[in-house]
């Protein structure tokens, strides 16, 4: 059976659990530049690229995901939010890209499987795409507004390196996360595509959006329902939000997505809001209790969180969501579905 | 002033266009400005680099009511790459031009990849064909759908471009085959014909427009979910600079391709003419001309077209003349002109005229200005008018009563008046599209004084929550018809508490009942809810509502109430059930001499149009007074001592309705029947549709029966032991839009509730009619002769059970049932609670066995509840969501 096949039998029993942040975990273990460095040749300060750490510290990130897979992840994602020739080009590692995906999918492997052989329970992993710190809808120039600092083919050929070495390392899915811009998911889209052609396999795509305001559109202005439309052809294996704010403030988002959606529904909030500081202080316990409330509405499929979550911040959700049924998938009528920034649907 | 006051109608028919099933009738104008082929300006404006001034062209667009924009820069003097993505990426960043759905225009594949590149959301690709084979053109279909778009596709081959109805339609199929065979969405897919010069000279070319028009007709019903698209600038090609003309064309050529199935077009939307307002002579040789026919006056069509074309050479002074003209007229006459034709040059001035003229302000609304919308109205309601033309009328309109509102606001001050009793916001929740009862709530509590703000049909959570709020309403009222919208009303009042709302909820519609409202909402809302039995009682519990003496009692008296519903069904013993294994063992007995013959005609039939007239004589009318809340049995209560007048008075009115009904062909009533072989596997009927086994599992009752009295199931009623029959119906009752439309801009909500009543009452005696055909001819296991009396009592062999009634009480079983029907059948479709659209709409399954009969499902056990959730294979969770109403 394939891992899309397994995957949709496995959320039919119960409410699956992906896992939590990696930046928080790694912050708390205080991390030194020289850690980051390891051996290798580089010019500039290192400190802050997480996802180097792959090759210099492998054994911080296999100890992180093992925490998840403990607490309860069905799906652990790779530590390679940044791994990506734009981001990493900021600490001059951009010739390693490749090495750090290969490397991240190949410890979340070993580690899935390891655990999947101790229990029996399958497990996942997902090949984590971010969304770059580049956006192809907007001008960074106020004055130009037709300008963009990328293009569509170069963000592409940047996340299909990326895809392909994930794939490489051994990821069962690819997943497009944190989109702030439609455009720049549809780049990653057709990278997938792509790949998926070039390997003769099919590459299973988990969406995520991110909502920047609480009117609940991303950055590029797409509302939630625009935003499905725009992805839908994907045939995403999962359609999701994460990130923007706690559980609470996203919940109205994830009802309209889990509505209209015909897939699986994957949403990890933050651990709520930060606070002054910057850092997340919402117990596990009430971010499991907010999803829970979700989870009961049967909003979602696949739970679990983002910025400021830990795996005691996953462990509690797993316990809260315990046999809660899972958000079964709408019937969804035949219509001409069509996107601007608002969505837009003909009789047909 | 009331909100509902205003007319209504275009953003009435923007919510169909979200709505979908109501968009049937709708028609997707594209705005057509964006194009350096088609404007003249945009060329000018783009080849000088004055991008500035053309994004102005494409937000004008959109403003004028496109509701898609389309952009070409196919120039051959221009890079049409960079222009089309400077162009597209200048455009994103407008969010009032960006939020619609754009189409990339180009003959070069290299500029349309340029563009998908730059566009965000779903766009539509225009176009592939099948010019370069099939090879290419299902590469470039790949690349669509992998940017996520849908494509428009030319009837073009490697032949050439179809000019014949008939090779239009071959490769339009032939495209469509490959397309959906290659997994591309036919939703997805929208055909362009080809509209060709017509009036060229050339004889070959006089039937262009005539096999575009019947190409739609046969691409629909060949290509289901596609759509047709076609630009409409080449038709007038011969007329190349005569404005007056072109327009007119355009106009009747939309008139006509409409209803044959084109729902799309790439127009100027802000210059279309209105069919009723062109010149008759020229109308008249315009449409000898498009439809190819012979001039009543003899002659040659093109030939005495292109002689009146002089005419209207030239047409600026002439238009100035017209527009001078028109200015001298009286000021009613003038207001009415401007909103008919969209100016809205002068609307101010002249308000401000027949204000300082009219006694008191409301009274130039309540006169000239709805007189002119009426106009409009009428003129949109039987096609004579277009959207975006609605849309300008409407700004007009806007622009008046804006004038105008301070001057009403100064004269209430005044009069220390003070406003209305207060304010409602009603709503049909979301995945429900019945309003009748609704409506005549929200008449009967205008008449009262209440300001109603009526937000339609399909209404989610969200947008009743925002209206309330944003008006700060002093109640909320739901309606709701089918079973699913009752889950819908408690997400309504869990939404209410969760944002910490204090306002009354009321709660009304057929489904409803004191006990759901008791036990599911208001539990789940701590403000005040009271479920409203009956329009008559509206205007009582919201009149007690907005007065300070009678609130609390009310409020008080109601939770009182609602608290013992709570306590007595908590202590109430239940009907004692029977394990389902024990019902099964108790069911009906199956008796083998009473098995219907093998139909005369098995396989799916489509009754295209039934008359109305038929369907007249077997109205059953006792409903009907129901409905209006007329309580008595047909024809005794025309002589009923209490209702007697007012049943009568408005039985005549409705004759008179279904007199022009009929007369002027108002609604079209269409119906699909299908008869196949099944099987029986325990509760379970396997029905083999189009070489396909479905599997329709039935419920049992389950209550503990009197010794002899059996647990019946639908099921029962096949052979247990060999092949069987079984058929199925849908019948719907086409074409009320136009007329509620109509009403609606006559603020007439009175022919409004009576046209849906009507529909209704047209839609069951369809149902009737039909199953009587069956009977006796398409099944054919009866030959009867009976009265309409009947009818109505029932007393012949065989049954219609509709999913969502007592004897099969899940509404999801529709979708099996309609695609067993071909899919969409009688041109019905659900909404996502599996109501059908239109309204008037009736579907069932058809058992012939002599024994069979309707009974109630009534409780289940929660073991008949995960047996049967096992059959549909859905989750406990998911079948309870469906049975809710069987469960407790």
């Amino acid at each position: 059976m394939s891992a899309r096949q397994r995957l949709i039998e496995a959320a039919r029993e119960r409410i699956l659990l992906t896992d939590g942040a990696f930046g928080t975990e790694i912050q708390n273990r205080k991390l030194t530049e020289a850690d980051y460095r390891g051996d290798l040749d580089l010019s500039r300060d290192q400190k802050g690229n997480n996802d180097i750490l792959a090759l210099t510290r492998p054994d911080v990130v296999e100890a992180i995901t093992r925490d998840y897979l403990a607490a309860g992840s069905d799906i652990v994602s790779t530590n390679t939010f940044s791994a990506n020739t734009i981001s990493q080009a900021d600490y001059g590692a951009e010739h390693l890209v490749a090495d750090i995906n290969r490397a991240s999918a190949a410890i979340a492997r070993k580690a899935a499987d390891e655990a999947q052989a101790a229990d029996g329970r399958a497990r996942f992993v997902a090949g984590a795409i971010g969304p770059t710190n580049k956006t192809l809808s907007l001008s960074p120039n106020v004055n130009d507004p037709g300008y963009r600092e990328i293009d569509f083919d170069g963000l592409k050929d940047v996340y299909l390196q990326q895809t392909e070495a994930l794939l490489e390392g051994g990821a069962d899915f690819i997943l497009i996360e944190t989109i702030f811009d439609t455009l720049n998911a549809k780049a990653g889209i057709v990278a997938a595509m792509e790949a998926g052609e070039r390997l003769g396999r099919d590459v299973p795509l988990m969406i995520s959006m991110t909502i920047t305001d609480l009117s609940g559109r991303n950055l590029s202005g797409h509302t939630v329902e625009a935003f499905w439309y725009a992805v839908r052809h994907a045939r995403p294996i999962t359609i999701g939000l994460n990130c923007s704010f706690g559980a609470q403030q996203l919940r109205p988002h994830v009802q309209t997505l889990a509505q209209n959606a015909d897939t699986l529904i994957m949403a990890y909030p933050n651990a709520g809001l930060p606070n002054e500081l910057g850092a997340y202080d919402e117990l596990p316990e009430q971010t499991a209790a907010f999803v829970r409330a979700w989870a009961e509405q049967g909003l979602v499929n696949i739970l679990g969180g983002c910025c400021g979550s830990t795996p005691a911040h996953i462990a509690a959700i797993a316990r809260a969501v315990e046999g809660v049924a899972p958000r079964t998938l709408p019937t969804v009528r035949t219509v001409t579905r069509l996107a601007g920034l608002e969505p837009m649907t003909i009789a047909a | 002033m009331t909100a509902t006051a205003l007319p209504t109608a275009p953003a009435e028919l923007d919510a169909d266009i979200d709505a979908g099933p109501a968009a049937s009738s709708t028609f997707v104008n594209i705005g057509e400005r964006t194009n350096v082929t088609g404007s003249a300006r945009f060329k000018k404006l783009v080849m000088s680099g004055d991008y500035a001034a053309a994004v102005e062209v494409a937000r004008q667009q959109v403003e004028n009511g496109a509701q898609v924009i389309d952009i070409n820069m196919d120039e051959g003097l221009l890079d049409a790459e960079a222009a089309m993505t400077t162009f597209l990426k200048l455009i994103s960043a407008e969010p009032d031009i960006a939020r619609v759905p754009f189409m990339i225009d180009s003959s070069k594949w290299s500029v349309i990849e340029a563009g998908l590149k730059c566009v965000s959301g779903k766009p539509i690709v225009n176009s592939i064909s099948l010019k370069e084979g099939e090879a290419e053109f299902l590469r470039l279909a790949r690349k669509v759908r992998n940017y996520g778009a849908a494509v428009v596709v030319m009837a073009f081959d490697e032949t050439g471009q179809a000019d014949t109805k008939a090779r239009k339609v071959e490769i339009c199929s032939r495209a469509y085959d490959l397309l959906v065979r290659e997994g591309f969405p036919p939703e997805d897919i929208i055909f362009d014909p080809n509209v060709f010069a017509v009036a060229t000279g050339i004889d070959e070319h006089r039937n262009y427009a005539v096999d575009f028009i019947e190409a739609c007709k046969e691409i629909r019903v060949r290509c289901p979910h596609a759509h047709i698209s076609g630009g409409l600038s080449n038709l007038s090609f011969s007329f190349r600079g005569n404005e007056p003309v072109r327009r007119a064309m355009h106009s009747i050529f939309l008139f006509h391709a409409i209803p044959a199935g084109l729902d799309m077009a790439i127009v100027n939307a802000g210059q279309l003419d209105v069919y009723d307002a062109i010149d008759p002579e020229l109308r008249e040789a315009c449409e000898d001309v498009i439809l190819n026919r012979a001039p009543k006056a003899g002659g040659d069509a093109t030939e005495r077209l292109v002689t009146l074309a002089e005419k209207y050479l030239g047409s600026d002074p002439i238009k100035e003349k017209a527009e001078a003209e028109w200015r001298g007229w009286s000021v009613e006459k003038r207001l009415e002109h401007a909103l008919v034709k969209g100016i809205d040059a002068y609307v101010v001035e002249d308000t401000e005229e027949m204000r300082q003229r009219a006694d008191r302000p409301i009274h130039v609304i309540e006169g000239p200005l709805m007189d002119g919308m009426n106009v409009v109205g009428d003129l949109f309601g039987s096609g004579k008018m277009f959207l975006p033309q609605v849309v300008k009328s409407a700004r007009v309109m806007k622009k008046a009563v804006a004038h105008l509102i301070p001057f009403i606001e100064e004269e209430k001050e005044k009069s220390g008046a003070t406003a209305g009793k207060g304010k409602v916001v009603m709503a049909t929740v979301k995945g429900d599209v019945h309003d009748i009862g609704k409506n005549i709530v929200g008449v009967v509590l205008q008449c009262n004084g209440f300001e109603v703000i009526d937000l339609g049909v399909m209404v989610p959570w969200q947008n009743i929550l925002q209206a309330a709020n944003e008006n700060n309403a002093d109640m909320i009222g739901l309606s709701g018809l089918i079973t699913p919208s009752l889950d819908e009303m408690v997400t309504v009042a869990a939404e209410m508490q969760r944002e910490g709302m204090t306002l009354p909820l009321l709660i009304g519609g057929a489904t409803t009942s004191k006990v759901h409202t008791a036990l599911k909402i208001d539990t789940a809302y701590e403000g005040p809810v009271l479920h409203v039995l009956d329009a008559s009682r509206a205007v009582g519990v919201a009149s007690s509502l907005v007065s300070e003496t009678q609130r609390d009692p009310l409020v008080a008296k109601t939770a009182d109430e609602y608290n013992n519903v709570r306590e007595t069904r908590a202590g109430r013993g239940h009907s004692e059930l029977a394990t389902i294994a024990d019902a099964r063992a108790n069911a009906f007995p199956y008796d083998p001499t009473g098995k219907a013959p093998a139909p005369q005609r098995p396989g799916v039939q489509h009754f295209g149009e039934w008359p109305i007239r038929d369907l007249r004589a077997s109205i059953d009318w006792t409903p009907f007074f129901r409905a209006w809340e007329l309580a008595g049995n047909y024809p005794a209560i025309l002589e009923d001592p209490i209702v007697g007048e007012s049943a009568t008075s408005l039985f005549n009115d409705a004759q008179a309705m279904l007199d022009r009904i009929i007369a002027e062909h108002w609604l079209v009533a269409k119906g699909t029947v299908g008869m196949w072989r099944c099987r029986r596997e325990g509760d379970d009927i396997l029905v083999l549709a189009s070489n396909e086994e479905t599997r329709l599992p039935m419920l049992r009752q389950q209550v503990k029966k009197r010794e002899g009295r059996p647990n019946m199931c639908l099921a029962d009623f096949i052979d247990p032991d060999g092949e069987d029959w079984i058929g199925g119906f849908a019948v719907g009752i086409h074409g009320l839009d136009a007329h509620l439309a109509r009403f609606k801009a006559e603020n007439d909500d009175y022919s409004d509730i009576l046209l849906k009543a009507l529909a209704d009452r047209l839609a069951e005696s369809f149902a009737e009619t039909l199953h009587g055909h069956v009977r006796n001819s398409i099944w054919g296991y009866a030959e009867e002769h009976l009265t309409n009396a009947d009818l109505i009592r029932e007393t012949y062999q065989g049954i219609r059970p509709a999913p969502g009634y007592p004897a099969c009480p899940d509404h999801s079983l529709k979708p099996a049932l309609f695609e067993m029907l071909g899919g969409d059948p009688a041109g019905v479709t659900l909404t996502e609670s599996f109501a059908m659209w239109p309204t008037s709409a009736v579907s069932g399954f058809y058992f012939g066995h002599r024994d069979s009969q309707y009974f109630g499902v009534a409780r289940i056990g929660r073991d008949q509840l995960e047996d049967y959730a096992a059959r549909r294979e859905v989750s406990v969770e998911e079948a309870e969501r469906w049975l809710r109403p069987n469960l407790d």
